[in-house]
């Protein structure tokens, strides 16, 4: 059986190209590049010049950019990074629709006397600037909101944020783990002092991530132990997967925009007709503001989990911010926030397309949903026959 | 991705008996849409007292149809007091075992059918009623049901009622009265506390004590015991706690959130906070209150 990959906000496909390159580096380059020796010292060239790729995608400078292990280490770092560098300020500002990687970490330090305000959104998933603005007082050492958000991808104004925080002289990180490489974007002409991006959500391997830290921005460093990136992240590199994710930038950079259409088209068609195919079907989140790869859809009256499982049958991969795929006992803490009706969030259901999804794929699925939710509709007590 | 049997994924792809019987005997409806999964059972009586006919309506997850599906197979044939002595743990073992975090469906399949035998022997009278005083306002889980699969299932940790009867995985304000009412139905365990995932802690679970601290180290442990200990068991109320200064022995703190303007807080103080803190840093520190610091209170649930 085929297998259609409707789930790229959680992982994606490693890019035949970024596989290539990646290649010679487990058992021919294998060198250290730290080392002195031309055989390790070339390595540091390979480091070099995906660090060049990832600054042009960002539009920053190369020394901007440190490499990491994840997304989620990036997003710690940076929080973390920056209390310890203004230990006088003690006031975190954040939303309540942050991946866990951010709101996790914020939770806990209010555990440690920080001050943490979640910033609410509306129906449709959007932020209230001027809520944000109010918060902003000279006791907030850091404000971190996400770029687009992973289960609905709503799109938040980030240049704007940007502008609120430095204007009152406050750091800004935002988590662009789901931005990068699927929405045009340029830290030259924005505020941002901090960005997070992880290679495994733009077809670069897991395991590699970015911390973008604009100049002048204090950060305390996060791993000690060796002057890697600069002294701020220290441990010797992983070096197939910062190779892979420069290829993977340099690839995103080309094709942004042609892909982008692309994939809107196929994400636009799929999503038209699934709100017109499946009665009691409707959408989560902004429908303009959005990532052009992803559409969050709640079907009522039948529950998320059962859903994936009859669209595994199919070989259809996709999530559901249910309580039971999760394993907690309550639906998505995003759809939650959003105000949807936990009767409408137990039944959601996140496609996320790439650029390797195709029409066929689309019409498969559409196809196939219907029957589906009336199926599971049969079973439900809340449906009258 | 959940590590469901064979048996679950045949009963949940092609489910038997589903839909409603319209003159039963008995009607179970437990759940609802909120709470993420809700069944409802039909059953029929024969002539000599036997369920000849069985069927369901579920909604919620692979494992809640699943659990469903087997249980309208087991009760057909059996009298209304072989189907009372069906427990949570009959249907997951005929499942071939379901994931912990599973659990409770196994346990609303139970529940219908309490309900639905409890509809007839009232005459279809009477509906479902929760019985006892409610613990879990979450997800309306009652003493009653949360003694019953501690009973049934040998249940030790707060976590595993959790997975069992959902009680406590909501706002998580429940979770030292479950804590209490294990240790009741448990007996006197030998258990000195529960850690902050609900796993039985047997000993003191910070090191170092007894030891002589620096006060760096002490304040640390403060710290630590005042996030892990004390604050769990004041959110439960909506209350909360922070740690103000340390000054040799004694320790200041600023109750905040409801704890701010309860009465009790003394009581509080010496018994919880104290207390802890006796038993997890150093039996000689003393608690005093930072009333100067106290916030205006706010409205906070859990």
């Amino acid at each position: 059986m085929k297998t259609i990959y409707f789930d790229n906000n959680a992982t994606t496909k490693v890019a035949e190209e970024v596989f290539e390159e990646m290649k010679p580096l487990f058992c021919e380059l294998y060198g250290n590049p730290s080392s002195m020796h031309t055989f390790g010292g070339q390595i540091s060239r390979k480091i070099r010049q995906a660090r060049e790729r990832v600054a042009g995608l960002l539009g920053c400078e190369p020394s901007e950019i440190i490499f990491t292990s994840c997304g989620t280490e990036s997003d710690n770092a940076a929080i973390k990074g920056t209390l310890a560098a203004v230990p006088n300020k003690r006031k975190i500002i954040t939303t309540r629709v942050e991946h866990p990687a951010v709101l996790t970490v914020c939770r806990e330090l209010g555990n440690y006397g920080y001050t943490v305000v979640e910033l609410g959104v509306d129906k449709r998933g959007r932020l209230d600037l001027a809520e944000l603005e109010e918060a902003i007082d000279d006791n907030t050492a850091l404000v971190t909101i996400m770029y687009a958000n992973n289960e609905t991808g709503v799109v938040f104004p980030i240049d704007k944020v940007a502008e609120l925080a430095a204007g009152r002289g406050v750091v800004f990180h935002t988590d662009a783990v789901q931005a990068i490489g699927k929405i045009p974007l340029n830290l030259a002409k924005s505020s941002i002092d901090l960005l997070s991006l992880s290679g495994h959500k733009l077809h670069a391997p897991k395991g590699v991530g970015v911390l973008y830290v604009r100049k002048g921005t204090r950060i305390s460093p996060f791993m000690l132990g060796g002057h890697q990136e600069a002294g701020r992240r220290a441990g010797t590199e992983n070096v197939p997967g910062i190779v892979g994710l420069g290829k993977a930038c340099e690839l995103a950079a080309e094709n942004l925009e042609k892909e982008n259409s692309k994939v809107k088209y196929l994400r636009d068609k799929l999503e038209g007709a699934m709100l017109e195919k499946c009665p009691d079907s409707r959408l989560n989140g902004d429908k303009d503001n959005r990532l052009p790869n992803t559409s969050n859809i709640s079907f009522e009256y039948i529950e998320g989990e059962a859903i994936l499982l009859m669209l595994d049958k199919y070989g259809i991969c996709a999530s559901s911010g249910s309580a039971c795929t999760s394993g907690s006992l309550e639906p998505s803490h995003v759809l939650r926030a959003m105000g949807v009706p936990f009767t409408a969030a137990h039944g959601s259901i996140r496609f996320s397309l790439s650029r390797y999804s195709t029409e066929a794929e689309v019409d498969y699925t559409v196809e196939k949903m219907p029957g589906i939710v009336n199926r599971l509709r049969e079973l439900s007590p809340f449906v009258a026959k | 991705m959940w590590e469901y049997t064979d048996k679950v994924k045949e009963h949940f792809f092609n489910p038997h008996n589903v839909g409603e019987i319209e003159d039963a005997d008995g009607i179970g409806e437990v759940g609802s849409l909120a709470c993420g999964d809700a069944l409802k059972l039909t059953f029929k009586l024969d002539e000599n007292g036997k369920i000849c006919d069985a069927k369901f309506k579920t909604f919620g997850c692979a494992s809640a149809i699943a659990t469903s599906s087997v249980l309208t197979d087991m009760i057909k044939g059996l009298t209304i007091e072989e189907a009372a002595k069906v427990t949570n743990k009959d249907i997951a073992d005929y499942l071939g075992g379901l994931p912990e975090q599973k659990m409770h469906c196994s346990v609303m399949g139970r529940e219908a059918l309490e309900a639905a035998i409890e509809n007839y022997r009232t005459g279809g009278r009477k509906k479902h009623e929760l019985e006892g005083s409610v613990v879990c306002t979450c997800f309306g889980v009652t003493e009653t049901e949360i003694e019953k699969v501690i009973r049934e299932n040998n249940l030790t940790a707060v976590e595993q009622v959790t997975n069992y009867c959902k009680a406590g995985g909501g706002c998580g304000g429940c979770r030292g009265e479950i804590e209490k009412i294990i240790e009741k139905t448990q007996g006197a365990l030998q258990v000195t506390g529960y850690g902050t995932r609900g796993e039985a802690v047997r000993q003191t679970a910070v090191p170092g004590k007894g030891c002589k601290l620096t006060n760096i180290q002490k304040i640390q442990m403060i710290q630590q015991t005042i996030n892990e200990q004390i604050r769990p068991a004041l959110r439960a109320h909506g209350g909360n706690i922070e740690l103000i200064d340390v000054e040799g022995n004694k320790v200041i703190v600023a109750f905040r959130g409801m704890c701010a303007q309860c009465r009790l807080t003394e009581v509080t103080m010496k018994d919880v906070v104290e207390a802890k803190l006796r038993e997890f840093v150093s039996e000689e520190l003393f608690v005093e209150e930072d009333k100067d610091s106290a916030q205006q209170p706010h409205n906070h649930r859990g």
